[in-house]
């Protein structure tokens, strides 16, 4: 829309919004920067000076700390494993079913589907007391391999994925048939190298909640040399509550891969948000 | 076997084998597991292969007396009810402001969705030390604009749910403000075009044509709040781990502690089935009203 034909009025009303939603961002930023600011200062200067927000120095020891007080190396490295391996499976196994769901034969297809739907309705958090039984009857309690399979299977994910698979035309499938492909070449070299957008959008999304997991990995992952970023972020809180600046560097680090993957992902981020407000 | 039908069975094979990772995953680790669930709630199962015996309806009707489950469930029902209008209503205004902004609109709603890609336990610990009412910045606020008394938030029974409510909105606005954009821009364009011409001006166009044009996906969000407030989990347990007292326990929290911390299983799966079945209630109601009370 054209600001310049507006009247004064309209003008003036426009730039107060934006001058509000400039000062609300900010205000919703406010954590972040001060998150930055403490790391960055000594926790002398940070208690003799609290309202002043700009370090006079910049004080990095903190960021040095870190890795050592914790093992926040060993930390970093199990989330990015976990966070890699389950977002691969489950973006991999999701796909299939939802190429299944949208393409091919299957018997009692319609009930599956119901089925793996009604599990977006159902929560986690109702079914985690038996699940952990479930596991640890199988030896799976405090391994990773544990805390990997209940995390693969994803009703959203599937959702997703047929929603996009359903868009591409079948005449795709038809051609490459009479080509000689069969259904799992079709879905490998032709699918899925067309489904870039959507495998992002999952992916992105699957990667963010892992990275970001706290309870499954509280219940699942007991020994010290299988935590997360999170689990450790809580146990250092709990030693170590005093020592802001130390906190709020490591705070900070196990924030800023995700930042970057938000930034990197952006489009297809705001881009699935959107597409689950379109569900109905 | 006529060619046509083996060709038949062969393409029924095919898509099976396709759904079969996804099936085989959902049958142990979703399906069994529910059904265990319900057939634990009526035991005394302690976990780790203790023998559990049927006890009957006896943990529901524990439920009803336990007043460490009780004020859970209501401090639930009062963070639902701070929550879910708080949220909405960010998360509207952020939305219909960003809609008629055209300056720095990638800025604005990077800022307004950075929290929500943040975790939950990095979030509570910064929003712990804000809080602080010694140390913390926003005591420090309150008190250089003149309020003497500031509330001790995280320390003080009366004001820490409050406090988690406000970080939980913080969190979660930008989230459903993307989703209400969305559904603002699905509006056709039509609409606002021939209500200006009728000489309707920005709020009457809002009242007749925003509202109504947003109203499924209103809705949609209305549920999508309830029911993740009942999911609160990460915040409470980083931020004040239920205290001060009871003050802040909440249903998931309760179900953790029974479960994993006092081993009494059979116990926590009685109260997971509460939480199932307000979840499935909500699910309904949704499904019932959504006809009704939706205008598209």
């Amino acid at each position: 829309m054209d600001i310049i034909n507006k009247s004064n009025r309209d003008k003036l009303a426009y730039y107060l919004l934006l001058f509000f939603l400039i000062a609300f961002s900010i205000a919703t930023l406010f954590p972040f920067l001060w998150m930055i600011s403490t790391s960055l200062r000594t926790d002398v200067d940070l208690f003799k000076n609290p309202m002043n927000w700009i370090p006079q120095s910049l004080y990095l020891d903190h960021y040095k700390e870190v890795w050592t007080t914790i093992p926040f190396g060993r930390y970093f490295l199990n989330t990015l494993k976990l966070s890699v391996i389950i977002t691969g499976l489950q973006v991999i196994i999701c796909s299939m079913a939802a190429y299944a769901f949208a393409k091919l034969k299957v018997p009692f297809k319609n009930t599956i589907f119901v089925l793996f739907m009604a599990n977006l309705m159902m929560p986690w958090h109702s079914i985690m007391v038996p699940q952990f039984s479930v596991v640890s009857s199988l030896g799976l309690y405090n391994t990773h391999s544990g805390y990997i399979l209940i995390q693969l299977f994803s009703g959203f994910g599937i959702f997703l994925m047929r929603q996009f698979f359903l868009s591409l035309p079948n005449e795709l499938n038809e051609a490459a048939r009479v080509d000689g492909f069969n259904e799992w070449k079709i879905f490998w070299k032709i699918i899925m190298p067309l489904s870039a957008a959507g495998l992002s959008t999952f992916g992105i999304f699957t990667f963010t909640f892992m990275w970001n997991d706290y309870l499954a990995p509280l219940i699942y992952l007991n020994d010290d040399t299988l935590k997360t970023l999170q689990l450790g972020l809580k146990a250092f809180q709990t030693e170590h509550t005093m020592d802001y600046g130390l906190l709020m560097a490591g705070t900070l680090l196990a924030t800023i891969p995700m930042v970057i993957v938000f930034l990197i992902g952006e489009r297809f981020f705001i881009q699935g948000v959107a597409t689950t407000g379109m569900k109905n | 076997m006529t060619s046509r039908r083996l060709h038949h069975y062969k393409s029924y094979m095919t898509g099976s084998l396709f759904i079969l990772p996804a099936f085989i995953l959902f049958a142990i680790f979703i399906f069994i597991p529910l059904v265990y669930g319900i057939m634990m709630s009526f035991t005394d199962y302690g976990g780790f292969n203790i023998k559990a015996n049927f006890i009957g309806i006896r943990n529901y009707t524990k439920l009803l007396s336990d007043d460490y489950f009780l004020i859970s469930l209501k401090n639930n029902f009062v963070y639902t009810l701070l929550f879910v209008p708080l949220t909405m209503l960010f998360a509207l205004f952020s939305a219909i402001a960003l809609n008629n902004i055209w300056h720095l609109r990638k800025y604005l709603r990077m800022a307004f969705y950075l929290p929500q890609i943040t975790s939950m336990v990095s979030i509570a610990i910064v929003w712990g030390l804000l809080f602080n009412p010694l140390s913390g910045p926003i005591n420090h606020i309150l008190k250089a604009i003149g309020i003497t008394n500031p509330p001790e938030w995280l320390m003080s029974s009366q004001w820490a749910l409050f406090a988690i409510v406000l970080v939980a909105v913080w969190k979660s606005f930008g989230y459903y403000m993307i989703i209400l954009l969305a559904g603002i821009q699905g509006i056709p364009e039509h609409l606002y075009e021939s209500a200006k011409l009728d000489g309707a001006g920005k709020f009457k166009q809002f009242l007749y044509i925003t509202l109504p044009g947003l109203s499924p996906t209103l809705f949609m969000v209305l549920i999508l709040t309830i029911i993740n407030s009942f999911q609160v989990f990460d915040l409470v347990s980083v931020m004040t781990d239920g205290g001060p007292g009871r003050s802040t326990n909440v249903l998931v929290l309760r179900i953790y502690q029974e479960a994993f911390i006092h081993y009494r299983m059979g116990y926590a799966a009685a109260m997971s089935t509460v939480l199932f079945l307000i979840i499935m209630v909500i699910s309904l109601i949704q499904f019932k009203l959504e006809k009704k009370w939706v205008n598209y």
